[in-house]
């Protein structure tokens, strides 16, 4: 009863933050329409760059959620890693934040690229925040590779715990990098880090504070899609390592009251006969079908099929 | 933790002496490798030659970027030491006997990343000579090339038996570990590119800041070694 009880809970709780993220997906979505609304709408042309300003709506922000990203993921390793509150869910959560991390780094990279080629007038420079930036993309390419590789839950949190350890390495690098080299790319500039001055009009500032919620909003969602995912695979390759393990089981006891049968009737001299005269007669003959329904296998079965059509 | 060490670094030294497989396939790869960036960059101008006396400028490209072109050949060459390194391990389950045999991780970690510290610095000191005689690399702050080389030395040895313990459980790791490898050690490569640049040069004052990145980065990478291979190691 109280197993029954703590799965009706489990479900019940996994249905409020389904909920949950359903809400804030609706939100992200609303408030993006809104951003691009009022980004390429509403809010005036620059004095300087023109139209080419409204890119401002879309790339901070982007790159705002890339930090976030990696923050989390890189927290959630520390959590993993530390004995106390050591929990495979940090370690989906890390993996996770990552995806969406290396999402938002490809955008803002092509966001980046795209602002560039007018202003800048390439598409590409090797500048120390574009390549820093360009590798933190090919290390968590790599770390999400690692992530990949088969092997026991644990021990490959445990390994993908140490690579994130190494490809976090590079984002304060990333952070810094405008400020420590003097790059083409500029500090940021809107909100003056040092005085906490604002530098911007009244309607792009709102647009632009827009921008950063929906993409926050838009993160959250996707990381606790992303998150649900992993937990989710975790659990289908549990119950099929299960599954197999029953039908090993089932297999192995049909064997051997086929065994006992063919003993019984034709008593053990026929083992001398040769195995494969011995197998047939037990094969044929006796009443014992090779995989019995089960069902325990059943539900696993079941079990199993549910969840990965949910993945697909 | 510095016995097990001495004693893991003696054991891969050791092999490495017997096999000879690092001094005959590893190091002549990374001649290879500066063959090649010569052929690909460096081009014979036979207009040069007429003018007798002339400056011969076809080696002018080659010697400007000499010393990220010696960097990108110790990397490639570095990454394969890192296989041949754990290859070791992998043949006989010896990573199983080296896993029972109550040497503490640590040591593990550091003895291995010694004896590839060892063969990566005689790798570095042959390469180090072609480039001298190939692409016309001249160095005139000598001691500040050897800190930049030592320090990007300790990095490189690091960070590769990090990652190749890392990749030697997985059945893909021919594959994975470039791919893991050479994104992180980037900075690594850069800082020294620029401080050996610096030390060509003869500017010694522009090199110390990447100097002291070197040494940033690779106490931060003996530390996470150091921290993590029992973890890596328990797989």
């Amino acid at each position: 009863m109280s197993e029954e009880n703590r799965m009706t809970a489990v479900s019940l709780r996994e249905k409020r933050a389904q909920k949950a993220t359903t809400v804030v997906g609706i939100l992200a979505a609303i408030s993006l329409v809104a951003t691009v609304w009022l980004g390429l709408f509403i809010t005036p042309p620059d004095e300087f760059m023109g139209n080419l300003v409204r890119l401002l709506y879309i790339h901070p922000p982007i790159a705002w959620v890339m930090f976030i990203a990696y923050g989390v993921s890189f927290l959630s390793t520390l959590l993993y890693l530390w004995p106390r509150t050591r929990d495979l869910r940090f370690d989906r959560l890390a993996g996770a934040s990552s995806e969406v991390g290396v999402l938002f780094t490809g955008l803002t990279l092509i966001s980046g690229s795209i602002w560039g080629r007018p202003t800048w007038g390439t598409w590409w420079t090797w500048d120390p925040l574009l390549t820093t930036t360009a590798l933190l993309f090919v290390m968590y390419l790599g770390y999400l590779a690692l992530r990949q590789l088969p092997g026991d839950p644990d021990v490959r949190a445990k390994r993908s715990a140490v690579g994130g350890l190494i490809a976090f390495i590079d984002v304060p690098i990333v952070y810094f990098s405008v400020l420590w080299w003097k790059s083409l790319h500029q500090a940021p500039t809107v909100l003056d880090p040092t005085t906490g001055k604002t530098y911007i009009h009244g309607s792009m500032a709102y647009t632009l504070l827009l921008g950063f919620v929906a993409f926050t909003l838009l993160f959250i969602y996707l990381l606790a899609k992303r998150y649900r995912l992993a937990g989710l695979k975790d659990v289908y390759e549990r119950l099929s390592l299960q599954e197999a393990i029953e039908e090993r089981k089932l297999e192995a006891t049909a064997g051997q009251s086929a065994y006992e049968n063919a003993v019984s009737a034709y008593g053990p001299k026929d083992e001398l006969v040769g195995q494969n005269s011995f197998l047939e007669k037990a094969g044929s003959e006796s009443e014992i079908p090779l995989y019995p329904s089960h069902s325990s296998q059943n539900n696993l079965s079941i079990r199993a099929q549910n969840i990965r059509g949910e993945i697909i | 933790m510095w016995r097990d060490a001495f004693l893991i670094m003696q054991k891969d030294l050791n092999i490495e002496l017997k096999s000879k497989v690092v001094f005959n396939q590893v190091i002549p790869f990374g001649l290879v490798v500066i063959l090649l960036f010569g052929l690909a960059i460096g081009k014979f101008d036979s207009s040069s030659l007429s003018t007798v006396g002339g400056n011969l400028s076809d080696a002018g490209l080659l010697k400007d970027a000499s010393a990220g072109l010696f960097w990108m050949a110790v990397t490639l060459s570095a990454v394969i030491g890192v296989q041949r390194s754990f290859a070791i391990e992998t043949q006989d389950q010896a990573r199983d006997a080296l896993r029972l045999s109550a040497l503490d991780p640590a040591g593990i970690f550091l003895g291995k990343a010694g004896a590839l510290l060892v063969e990566l610095a005689v790798l570095e000191s042959v390469l180090a000579l072609c480039a001298i005689f190939l692409f016309g690399m001249q160095i005139a702050v000598f001691w500040l090339f050897l800190a930049a080389s030592c320090l990007a030395t300790i990095a490189l040895s690091a960070v590769g038996v990090i990652y190749g313990a890392l990749a030697s459980g997985a059945r893909t790791r021919e594959t994975l570990l470039p791919l893991l490898f050479f994104p992180v050690i980037a900075p690594v490569l850069l800082s020294a590119t620029k401080a050996c640049e610096a030390a060509i040069v003869g500017q010694p004052s522009s090199g110390m800041i990447w100097i002291e990145v070197l040494a940033v980065f690779s106490l931060c990478y003996i530390a996470l070694g150091v921290a993590a291979f029992g973890s890596l190691l328990e797989e």
